[in-house]
């Protein structure tokens, strides 16, 4: 077992943990955060993303153990108030999800795309969306949604 | 109030799922949770001749370790098929035993052996490491055309042929075939591929020892028939004592339509030990055990005259159902794919043949289309080819074959409503600027690459109907839907249907329909489903189904509902109920302004009295209360068409092939939110492409599943497609109120043969799904010599 400090979606949070916790699991199982979703074993699905200091990570390949003392966002952590985030919005408006399984990371990674290049071709989107896999939506609302988001933020 | 069927209302579900908020079956956690692993067979086939669990019952946190015995000795029911379908000999289908626990064979790669039952899921996989099995390892069948002359997988089925199915009349065919200029012949695979739902299969079982009740919350698309298969076959409880509840389900494309052997096991075990027990399988899990999709061997051959008319058609085709014959797994290959296997033309003569084999795969069952794709992927590949052949331009071949007076009687066995086949092709050609080929043919050359153009007509039969002809021909159950409409006592409705919504979007079309229908603002209208606590017994979400089959039935409902709502309305208004107009939610004495509101009328049905006298607004004789439920079944199915336009570059330097341009022009019947319909589009058209270029399912010869996780078995990524080019035509359904069609499969059924013939046309050769860029490259390379030997 091991203790760990993070602070998740702005509150500190301290657990005692076994050593070979996910970070994924840690959300998930300990803190009941199921908003992030896990779809594969092999970091290729990209449904578990979150940000960890910031940045797009899939937390299904990172230990929460390594990651002491970080800041996590999750899915859950982005609406402020009840007001969904400008790439939640353009989600919704232009139907970018249907089954909503793979949408938690769809969202946390296309934001973190947004934070490295503000105003992204289609081709930069499509390119960038290689480690989110989505079985529903055939993916052009969600190149759509990214584009509106960039233009509102 | 202005009508909401046809407007794109953002859908009412995505706050939760955009917020975190979704609760998917593995999100379910019960107090005194354990966790189920599954022990599954490593080999393709064996016997099992010993299962050792005492060392794996005394690993830490272990809470039981239950095998097939265990199930023997329950007498726990076998996993079914839900379909009989007889053999051209008259003779029944052959299907083998499919115990939920193995006990003395195991026939696929995955096939499940024991379940250890753990506090933690990892204390359950490590004890899962210790039960030890002795196998008698035997040879493996697994190529789907060598099935019926490879080693017999069981011993009662020879073969290894389950039926041997015909549709058609092979002496008319003949007579056809004799009258033709040209016989135009193909061999085709249809590639066996993997559904992939993102959400990963997943059940938790609850056992309530107070009331002997089991609540199962599990991944699935139709837990009403969840229910009854658990109970009624597998005999776990009775129907009154088991709950299924499909919370938010990620995904299905048929592959969550009928419980497997995890949901059934952890269920009867959850009653054993008295504890949930809750299983989530992982991706290579899901590769392995999951139903797989398509996988025929087909040769088909057509009849023409010189002037591309088309006289008769052959089919005869050998479909894989895996180890063992699933739910949907025998229709799929039989009626939801012979009679759609003449396509959308006028086809003197045709017959299908089918001989389903069993092999030591995976089961095969339904994958979004469900033998429709095969079927479509067929014809228009054929047809192609005879456009080639006689030197007839691809859409004039087809255009000559349309037919153009409906109601359309099919060859095989359907009678189509509605379409118009022409207007769909010609809206195509124009969108996609078919007459500008060869000039972005010519610019594609000069960058050195290969362009090729392909087009697919399709039509398919949605809403399987009516429930007495479906279970003449084998079903087991009937194809109604039901839909319950529910006003509350403040004037907000609540509308529980049968079917059942992972992605599509019913929270937000079914509220569409209620509102218009009952007047009622669309925030006020709650949708429920996947609950069998909660409403009516329906049949879920499959074959394009839902609206057609369930929408209707909302319709009717409501229909009933104004019906009460107008005798309740005369009373109070002092009117005859002849004199009383429903319109936009009131109720209105026709050349008065005296009127009551739908949610004033559901009080008074609620409230029936008055404050200091005796007096009822319920006419004499009415009961209290605002409730209607409908079950619909309807008179035929719903036969959605279009037609598709791809366009393809390949670099044949490399192989890689690109779909650069795409073009769907869609017949849905009415659209009720073109937002999801777009969707829903957008989705089938990427697994069609899928299945066309990427995605195939492989075994190797000893029945190991080489394609097992995201590493090795290619999923059509977002940098894989252009956007897409979509428009509709519409000719309303007429089987239905509505007028719609059902859109949900329309993509992944065109796709495959338009990408296809469009990579064909590139590089002139014949080559077989998926076309990868090896296979492609090699084609390539292969044209190259020949060509270079003619010069």
């Amino acid at each position: 077992m091991i203790k760990i400090e993070l602070e998740v979606n702005g509150k500190k949070i301290q657990k005692e943990i076994p050593d070979h916790t996910l970070l994924s699991t840690f959300l998930r199982e300990h803190i009941n955060l199921t908003g992030t979703h896990v779809g594969c074993d092999t970091s290729q699905c990209g449904a578990c993303v979150v940000h960890v200091d910031g940045k797009s990570l899939k937390s299904c390949t990172a230990l929460a153990a390594d990651l002491n003392g970080s800041k996590v966002t999750t899915i859950e952590g982005l609406a402020s108030n009840g007001k969904l985030h400008p790439m939640q919005e353009a989600f919704k408006k232009l139907h970018g999800l249907q089954c909503g399984f793979c949408t938690p990371g769809m969202v946390m990674s296309v934001i973190d795309l947004l934070k490295q290049n503000k105003n992204p071709s289609d081709k930069e989107i499509r390119d960038w969306l290689e480690g989110n896999i989505c079985r529903c939506t055939g993916y052009q609302n969600i190149v759509a949604a990214v584009k509106e988001a960039a233009a509102k933020m | 109030m202005a009508s909401l069927v046809g407007s794109r209302v953002e859908r009412k579900e995505d706050k939760k799922l955009l917020t975190g908020r979704g609760k998917y079956t593995a999100d379910v956690t019960f107090a005194h949770q354990t966790y189920a692993y599954f022990v599954r067979s490593p080999h393709a086939r064996a016997e099992i001749k010993k299962v050792d669990i005492s060392k794996a019952e005394k690993s830490s946190g272990v809470v039981a370790v239950l095998t097939g015995k265990d199930i023997v000795n329950d007498k726990i029911g076998g996993l079914i098929a839900g379909w009989r379908i007889k053999s051209e000999d008259g003779s029944d289908m052959k299907v083998p035993a499919h115990p939920p626990l193995a006990s003395e064979t195991v026939n696929y790669v995955g096939d499940h052996v024991a379940v250890v039952i753990a506090e933690s899921l990892d204390e359950a996989r490590n004890a899962a490491e210790l039960v030890k099995v002795d196998y008698k390892v035997l040879k493996a069948v697994v190529d789907t055309a060598d099935a019926m002359k490879s080693d017999q997988i069981y011993k009662d089925i020879p073969k290894n042929l389950c039926f041997d199915w015909l549709l058609g009349d092979r002496a008319k065919v003949k007579e056809a075939f004799d009258k033709a200029d040209k016989i135009i012949k193909i061999d085709l695979i249809n590639n066996r591929v993997i559904p992939n739902a993102m959400e990963p299969r997943a059940a938790n079982a609850d056992y309530n020892p107070s009331t002997e009740e089991i609540t199962l919350y599990t991944t699935s698309q139709n837990p009403h028939l969840a229910r009854i298969i658990i109970s009624a076959f597998n005999g776990v409880a009775p129907e009154n004592k088991l709950r299924v509840i499909a919370p938010d389900v990620g995904g299905g494309f048929g592959s969550k339509i009928y419980p497997y052997a995890e949901e059934v096991v952890c269920s009867w075990a959850a009653k054993k030990i008295e504890r949930p027990i809750k299983w989530v399988a992982d991706r290579t899990e899901s590769f392995l055990s999951d139903c797989h999709g398509r996988d025929h061997v087909t040769h088909a051959e057509l009849a023409v005259k010189n002037d591309g008319t088309f006289l008769g058609f052959k089919n005869e085709t050998i479909a894989n159902i895996g180890a063992y014959a699933s739910v949907f797994g025998t229709v799929t290959p039989t009626y939801l794919f012979g009679p759609c296997a003449t396509g959308v033309y006028k086809m003197p003569a045709a017959y299908t043949n089918v001989k389903a084999v069993y092999t030591n795969t995976a089961p095969v069952d339904a994958y979004r289309g469900a033998g429709r794709p095969e079927a479509t992927y067929t014809i228009e590949t054929l047809v192609d080819k005879a456009a080639r052949e006689l030197g007839i331009d691809p859409a004039e071949i087809r255009m000559k074959n349309f037919p153009t007076q409906f109601p359309f009687q099919q060859t095989l066995v359907h009678s189509v409503d509605s379409g118009d086949y022409v207007a769909g092709l010609n809206k195509a050609i124009e969108a996609a600027d078919y007459k500008g080929f060869e000039k972005r043919k010519r610019e594609s050359e000069a960058k050195g690459k290969l362009r090729g153009i392909g087009l697919c007509t399709y039509f398919e039969a949605c809403g399987i109907a009516p429930s007495p002809v479906v279970m003449m021909l084998g079903c087991g159950i009937g194809l109604w839907e039901s839909a319950e409409v529910r006003f509350n006592p403040t004037g907000n409705v609540t509308v529980f249907t049968g079917s059942h919504s992972h992605g599509q979007g019913h929270d937000t079309t079914f509220a569409q329909i209620a509102a218009d229908q009952l007047g009622v603002p669309i925030e006020n209208i709650e949708i429920s489903h996947g609950d069998t606590d909660k409403g009516p017994f329906g049949y879920g979400t499959y074959g394009s189904r839902s609206l057609t089959v369930g929408g209707t039935a909302i319709v009717k409902a409501c229909d009933k509902i104004i019906a009460k709502g107008k005798r309740v309305a005369a009373k109070m208004l002092e009117a005859s109920e002849d004199d009383i107009e429903f319109k936009n939610g009131e109720f209105v004495v026709a050349k008065s302004n005296k009127k009551k509101t739908i949610g004033e009328i559901a009080f008074a049905c609620y409230l029936p009295g008055t404050y200091g006298e005796v007096k009822s607004p319920l006419p004499e004789g009415e009961e209290p209360g605002l409730k209607e439920t409908s079950f619909f079944d309807p008179v035929n199915f719903s036969f959605p068409a279009g037609s598709h336009i791809c366009e393809v570059e390949v670099n044949p330097d490399t192989g890689e092939t690109a779909v650069v341009k795409y073009t769907a022009i869609d017949d849905f019947g009415t659209i009720i939110n073109p937002l999801v319909v777009e969707g829903q589009v957008h989705g089938g058209l990427v697994q069609g492409i899928g299945q066309a270029l990427y995605e195939n399912c492989h075994y190797d010869q000893s029945g190991q599943l080489v394609t097992a996780s995201y590493m090795d078995y290619t999923m059509p990524r977002a940098d894989n497609f252009p956007d897409f080019n979509l428009g509709f035509t519409c000719t309303p359904a007429t089987s239905n109120p509505l007028g719609t069609k059902g859109c949900g499969e329309a993509g992944a059924i065109a796709a495959p043969p338009a990408v296809m013939n469009a990579v064909m046309n590139a590089i002139g050769t014949e080559i077989s799904m998926p076309a990868t860029a090896e296979k492609v490259w090699k084609a390539c390379k292969e044209n190259k010599k020949t060509n270079s030997k003619a010069a």
